[in-house]
């Protein structure tokens, strides 16, 4: 049996990945991947969890953000061609208009 | 009755004040003086009123209207009350009376003026807490009228608050009178703590229920604070300095408020709290001594002057020691008969002055007068029964009045006899600085030098040529006032001459038994005063006579030296100034109390709140500890503002380091707080 402790490194290192990636990064499509990455670090947390204690809870739960994460990245890829379109380039660098 | 309309005798003059003071700047001069009069005329009519029917036959002796609770908290209560005992009748006759001349005399004085309007909303104003301060039946109040004839003093005494002189005059007599005002404070802090009160009703039948506190020191304390705030007002040693300075004021102010009325309030206050100096020997002493000793200092500062109306201020400050130290002997009656005359007299020599000035064209030095009397006979007439009147010269007012006072020093125990040769000689140096004053004013060579047309509206009367032709065009009688000596319109000589008869005759309703009268005043004040004057004097009445000629003499004394001084041999009084050089120049500089002041007192004072108040307390605390927590909150506004930078990203790492942060503290911190 795979300890619990293997999954949530594993997760965790997903979700730092995420953020690193969330912080550096300039595309906005990767930014995307990095919010998804982190969703998905913490769906694994999530399943492990509740294979731990044997619980549907958990898995439930991921079936939840599995189709948030899939309605936003529906919206958000709308709003990504529609900036693309308007502004012709993809760097959050670039599209700050609140800033100021 | 009258006591219903009682609330009306002050107030009619605050209307006339607010009137005046909110509108008169639009209106013309004749609808002010219209205003300021009517608001004077009618309290001295209901004064007139309030007089007749308590002299009528069954008379209560004092009548009261209260109009309410001003402070009511558990264990003190103060009321909006008035009254009115006999005491009130002669300060409201005198204040009224008085003051509604003087308003009178104004309207031609300040006829050439700017800020017509502002003089007589004053006037009035001041009208209005001097009545308020003589009606008030309690402590309180009567602080009230105090504060506020001071506020109005100061207002008049920087009437022309363009002139330095003027404005720090105004400033010195409110701080001065601030010290006194100190002192009153404190003695009516002592009464609420031993009476729980401020009635002079309730105080007094306290104090009356006790027979047996007798020099006792709360008592003692009182009346010293007391004293302390009446010297401030009355102008007594060692608060005297404000007087003199305050005759930069125009010359009618002088006359009604540092002459007649405001200046007579501490006499007043003295008199009115008599029930609480009669316990007190000590205090009584004190007020004695404070005025004989600021009688004959003042007098022989007077001597020497130059300036007409500071003969006069030193004048008043003199005659107010002579009624002091009728308090100070017990002679109540004697203080307050004097208070009247000197009203009179007073104000009538102030007016008088004010007549000559303004003949003069604004000349108040009397080294630039002289030979007058034919030129303004009517001002040289009235002012010549003013001056016999002060001298003490019968029948005249003064006579009577300060001879009583000196009597009842002499009969006064073995400090009296002390105080009686004080008085003798202040009696002497008065008839001599008055009849200095006449002989240099109206005798004599003309010294009098016509000012340029440029200098004309310097000095008192600041009017500009252009008014002045303003003024001409319907008012034709002034325009003489450019050229030549004349004489004051008929509306200044009317007081004038209302005020000379009463400096003649009113000291008639005080003839002593002695001198075949019936002493009308003495009797008048039974009621008040009973306690404290002794009706037959242990000496006897050819004794009393005795001492009348001996005041006579020295009155005469005084003007004989001024005749020859000033009159027979004009150069013998520049020799004698040079031959007893130390004394003049002790007597010419003041006996330098205003520099001793500055030296001791106001120099100190002010490297004190320079040096600690503002650089240390000012600057280093109170602004330091504002610039300091201004300081933080910038320091923390700048840390903070850097971060707000627009960069989505950034906030996003501030959140990831956030919960990384709140996320160690629940792994590691818990450890630190939780003991296991």
């Amino acid at each position: 049996m795979v300890p619990i402790s293997y999954y949530l490194i594993l997760a965790a290192v997903l979700f730092s990945i995420g953020i690193a990636a969330f912080l550096i990064k300039r595309n906005v499509i990767t930014i995307f991947i990095s919010i998804e990455l982190m969703l998905n670090a913490v769906n694994l947390t999530f399943v492990a969890f509740a294979h731990m204690w044997h619980q549907v809870t958990g898995q439930i739960f991921v079936f939840f953000v599995m189709v948030v994460a899939a309605a936003e990245a529906a919206v958000g890829l709308a709003i990504i061609i529609s900036i693309f379109r308007a502004r012709k380039t993809l760097n959050v660098d670039e599209i700050d208009l609140m800033h100021n | 009755m009258p006591q219903n309309y009682l609330w009306l005798i002050p107030l009619v003059p605050f209307a006339g004040f607010l009137i005046n003071g909110t509108l008169g700047r639009r209106f013309p001069r004749a609808l002010i003086s219209a205003v300021a009069l009517i608001s004077t005329f009618v309290p001295a009519c209901l004064v007139a009123w309030l007089w007749s029917t308590m002299l009528s036959p069954g008379a209560a002796a004092s009548i009261t209207l209260n109009s309410g609770a001003w402070i009511s908290v558990p264990g003190f209560h103060v009321d909006f009350a008035l009254s009115v005992d006999h005491l009130t009748l002669i300060m409201l006759g005198v204040v009224t009376g008085v003051g509604f001349l003087i308003h009178l005399y104004s309207v031609g004085y300040m006829a050439h003026e700017e800020g017509y309007w502002r003089f007589f909303a004053y006037l009035n104003l001041f009208m209005f807490f001097m009545l308020v301060l003589v009606l008030s039946a309690n402590f309180l109040l009567l602080f009230v009228g105090w504060e506020g004839v001071g506020l109005a003093s100061y207002l008049l005494i920087g009437f022309y608050f363009r002139k330095t002189s003027a404005a720090n005059a105004g400033r010195k007599a409110f701080v001065v009178n601030r010290i006194g005002d100190f002192g009153f404070l404190l003695a009516m802090f002592l009464l609420i703590a031993h009476f729980g009160s401020l009635d002079f009703s309730t105080i007094f039948s306290t104090v009356d229920a006790h027979p047996e506190w007798h020099a006792v020191r709360f008592l003692t304390a009182i009346c010293l604070f007391l004293i302390l705030g009446a010297a401030g007002k009355s102008a007594q040693i060692p608060l005297y300095v404000w007087l003199p300075d305050a005759m930069e004021g125009p010359t009618p102010v002088s006359a009604l408020i540092h002459a007649a009325t405001m200046v007579t309030a501490g006499i007043y206050m003295v008199a009115r709290c008599h029930v609480l100096f009669d316990r007190s020997p000590a205090a009584l002493t004190v007020v004695a001594c404070i005025g004989a000793a600021t009688a004959i200092f003042a007098a022989s500062i007077g001597m020497v002057q130059h300036d007409i109306k500071r003969v006069l201020a030193y004048s008043t400050v003199s005659q107010l020691g002579y009624m002091f130290l009728a308090c100070g002997v017990g002679a109540y009656t004697a203080g307050i008969f004097h208070l009247l005359t000197h009203a009179f007299f007073k104000a009538l020599l102030f007016l008088a002055a004010g007549s000559v000035i303004h003949a003069l064209s604004g000349e108040q030095d009397m080294r630039n007068m002289g030979g007058l009397w034919r030129r303004i006979p009517v001002t040289f007439w009235t002012m010549t029964m003013g001056v016999i009147a002060i001298a003490g010269i019968p029948p005249f007012a003064g006579f009577f009045s300060k001879d009583e006072i000196l009597f009842r020093a002499f009969d006064s125990g073995p400090l009296g006899k002390v105080l009686w040769i004080v008085g003798l000689i202040t009696a002497g140096m008065t008839s001599f600085y008055m009849f200095r004053l006449w002989f240099k004013t109206f005798f004599g060579e003309s010294r009098f030098e016509q000012p340029s047309l440029e200098s004309h509206g310097a000095a008192v009367h600041a009017s500009s040529s252009s008014i002045l032709v303003m003024e001409a065009e319907h008012d034709s009688g002034h325009a003489e006032h450019s050229h030549g000596v004349h004489e004051s319109p008929a509306i200044m000589l009317l007081p004038l001459i209302v005020l000379a008869i009463l400096s003649v005759i009113g000291g008639w309703v005080g003839i002593p038994a002695a001198l075949g009268g019936h002493d009308e005043i003495g009797h008048f004040f039974d009621p008040i005063f009973a306690s404290a004057t002794p009706l037959e004097s242990s000496s006897g009445h050819g004794f009393e006579l005795v001492l009348a000629a001996v005041s006579v003499f020295v009155a005469v004394l005084g003007f004989y030296m001024a005749y020859v001084l000033y009159y027979r041999k004009p150069g013998a009084s520049t020799a004698l100034a040079t031959r007893a050089k130390a004394g003049y120049a002790l007597l010419v500089n003041k006996y330098w109390v205003d520099e001793i002041y500055s030296a001791f007192l106001i120099t100190p004072l002010l490297m004190f709140t320079r040096g600690v108040l503002e650089l240390l307390i000012e600057r280093g605390i109170v602004n330091g500890s504002a610039r300091a927590s201004s300081m933080t909150v910038r320091g923390f506004a700048w840390a903070t503002r850097t971060q707000i930078s627009g960069n989505i990203r950034s906030y996003a790492g501030w959140l990831a380091a956030g919960a990384a942060a709140v996320i160690a503290a629940m792994i590691f911190g818990h450890s630190l707080w939780v003991r296991p």
